[in-house]
């Protein structure tokens, strides 16, 4: 692989993670903290791709111009870099596989985990214990996230919960008998660790939810509960009021 | 004129020394890339056609997610061995680390809680290490210790596993004695003919920022080229292994373990994430949870890919199954003494 193509190459990977950066599509894959650290990778591969460039433009005339005076001793000081690449010419070619990454990025911009992961996988609750629980904020009804409801609907009993309206958001998943469940993906790092939490529908629900659908739920805390059939972790639910069809958020994901 | 010139006077610098078949190098790497994206680019509307399966879908969603999220620390890494490659005289590590060998190992060990990366930034590390005449033994004890026991690591755990602190412990003992019984074994039993022969430094030309840049290139463009292998078949696995069949092997203490330790080879979680997919795991043991912490950092997909490409593959096809069984017995030693 000719030192060119791979200054091409990092530029290429380089301006990938400044562009979902920028664009913010990156929070479908890692989690919002890691921005300034895509920030410098990125920077920090144009620059080198930049340096690379610069250096295969100058060489030619660098040795056309010293040819006379300072040719073996260029050609010395310039031989660790034709070295490197010989001696690497049979490993770096693997190198062109970081075309697949960047290109399925540029061209398909793969979406956010959705109800496929969700539903294979079991619900993370237990990962989540916790015994604190301080008040619900103000609020009425009050939003907060799937997994705060569901860790207070489990290892509170709900207590924290009783005599207030919330409301949740996330996408639905068909549950063990067809009948939707409210599920929002977890992630510590990045999408590879994502794991779902799932919250049953007690009440009224429309019959035309279909699976990938992002909801926002009003209701109230119910005792209701089933077992995830993948895990055997609880899945408790909220008994609704309304329910209202949304636009997909740009952060699908909660940590 | 010009450009007739500096070729004649180019070639044969560049013909000197031993080439691929000369095909290849004819059509020119930027030509074949340039190609490759004008495909891609045309064929847009039926790759994706092609990839419409929400199965696909996921898959692609979790390989560039890996990637996203290693880059970062595969560039920071890179930059990290380049700069130890050009700057850091040889003389600090004969200093900073004991002359014999094996007490090298664990002193390098305990370093590794210095890096706070995950795995992906502490292979560059480690092969920078033995290119500045650290002791392999030495560097396979850091590379084997830093992405588990670092502060960044261990706070992860602690904040997966609330009310656990002893979960944090065994963490920190277990990779860290597994990591330094895996140094001394290679001092026992290692060939130096396994592994690919290092690029040497010398000293006089091969310093200062030249060699940092074109270090960083050549580092990125290798590593980052096997991190894709293992990101992928990482990928794959995750939504090909259905999670169903783990529940059906949780209850067999034996079983328990030797499941969650593969599962960690195959997932190829972060370090710094996998301590809240393995609290969530939560209808196995602690001690199998224990093994999934310690194997995974040390042994999984993506890993043994940059190993291959920075250590060779005969070096990797030893050194990975080793590691593979020494971490587990050691998890399993120190659940059992602790838990």
């Amino acid at each position: 692989m000719r030192k060119d193509a791979q200054a091409v190459l990092l530029l290429l990977v380089g301006g990938t993670l400044l562009k979902i950066s920028f664009a913010g599509t990156y929070v479908r894959y890692v989690k919002p903290g890691l921005l300034p650290l895509l920030l410098i990778a990125g920077v920090v591969l144009i620059a080198v791709a930049g340096v690379t460039l610069w250096q295969v433009i100058r060489t030619p005339k660098k040795i056309g111009a010293a040819v006379e005076h300072e040719a073996s001793h260029r050609a010395d000081a310039d031989d660790p870099q034709l070295d490197e690449d010989g001696h690497g010419h049979q490993e770096p070619r693997v190198g062109w596989l970081l075309l697949v990454p960047a290109l399925a990025l540029l061209l398909f911009a793969p979406p956010a985990l959705g109800s496929y992961q969700a539903s294979r996988n079991g619900t993370a609750l237990s990962s989540q214990a916790n015994s604190d629980f301080a008040p619900l904020p103000d609020g009425d009804p009050v939003r907060i996230s799937v997994l705060d409801y569901a860790s207070r609907a489990v290892f509170d009993q709900g207590r924290s919960l009783a005599g207030r309206r919330v409301m949740l958001s996330g996408f639905v998943i068909a549950g063990p008998d067809g009948q939707p469940y409210l599920a929002r993906m977890i992630v510590s790092c990045c999408a590879a660790d994502a794991r779902p939490i799932k919250v049953g529908l007690a009440g009224d629900v429309p019959a035309d939810l279909v699976p990938d659908q992002w909801i926002e739920v009003e209701g109230s805390y119910t005792d209701r509960a089933d077992r995830d059939p993948v895990n055997e972790d609880v899945i408790p639910f909220v008994q609704v009021a309304t329910v209202r069809t949304i636009a997909a958020p740009e952060r699908q994901y909660e940590s | 004129m010009t450009v007739l010139d500096t070729e004649a006077v180019r070639r044969p610098h560049v013909e000197e020394p031993p080439r691929p078949p000369s095909r290849w190098g004819r059509l020119g790497s930027v030509e074949g890339l340039a190609v490759v994206v004008v495909i891609v680019l045309i064929g847009r509307g039926r790759l994706l056609s092609l990839i419409e399966s929400p199965k696909a879908m996921t898959l692609i969603t979790i390989f560039v997610s890996i990637m996203v999220q290693a880059l970062p620390f595969l560039v920071l890494g890179t930059m990290l061995s380049a700069a130890i490659t050009a700057f850091v005289p040889t003389r600090f590590f004969e200093r900073a680390l004991p002359s014999r060998p094996a007490a090298a190992v664990p002193v390098a060990g305990v370093a590794g809680a210095v890096l706070p990366a995950c795995e992906c930034g502490s292979v560059p590390v480690a092969g920078a290490l033995i290119r500045r005449g650290v002791a392999p033994a030495a560097a396979f004890a850091f590379l084997l210790a830093s992405p588990a026991i670092n502060p960044v690591v261990l706070i992860a755990t602690a904040v997966a596993f609330p009310g656990q602190p002893q979960m944090v412990a065994a963490r920190f003992t277990a990779s860290l004695v597994a990591a330094v019984i895996m140094g001394w074994l290679w001092l026992r039993l290692g060939q130096p003919g396994w592994l690919r022969p290092m690029r040497v430094v010398d000293p006089h030309t091969d310093r200062g920022w030249p060699a940092f840049w074109s270090s960083c290139r050549s580092d990125v463009v290798q590593a980052g080229g096997f991190l894709v292998v293992g990101a992928f078949a990482a990928a794959t696995l995750n939504v090909t292994v259905p999670p169903a069949w783990l529940g059906a092997v949780a209850a067999n203490p034996v079983f328990s373990v030797i499941a969650l330790a593969l599962l960690a080879v195959l997932l190829s979680i972060c370090s710094e994430a996998d301590a809240f997919v393995a609290a969530s795991l939560s209808q196995f043991s602690l001690t199998a949870r224990l093994a999934f912490l310690v194997v995974g950092p040390m042994v999984d997909l993506k890993l043994f890919a940059m190993q291959v490409g920075w250590f060779g593959p005969r070096f990797a096809i030893r050194f990975a199954p080793t590691t593979f069984v020494v971490a587990v017995l050691v998890s399993v030693a120190v659940g059992w003494l602790m838990f």
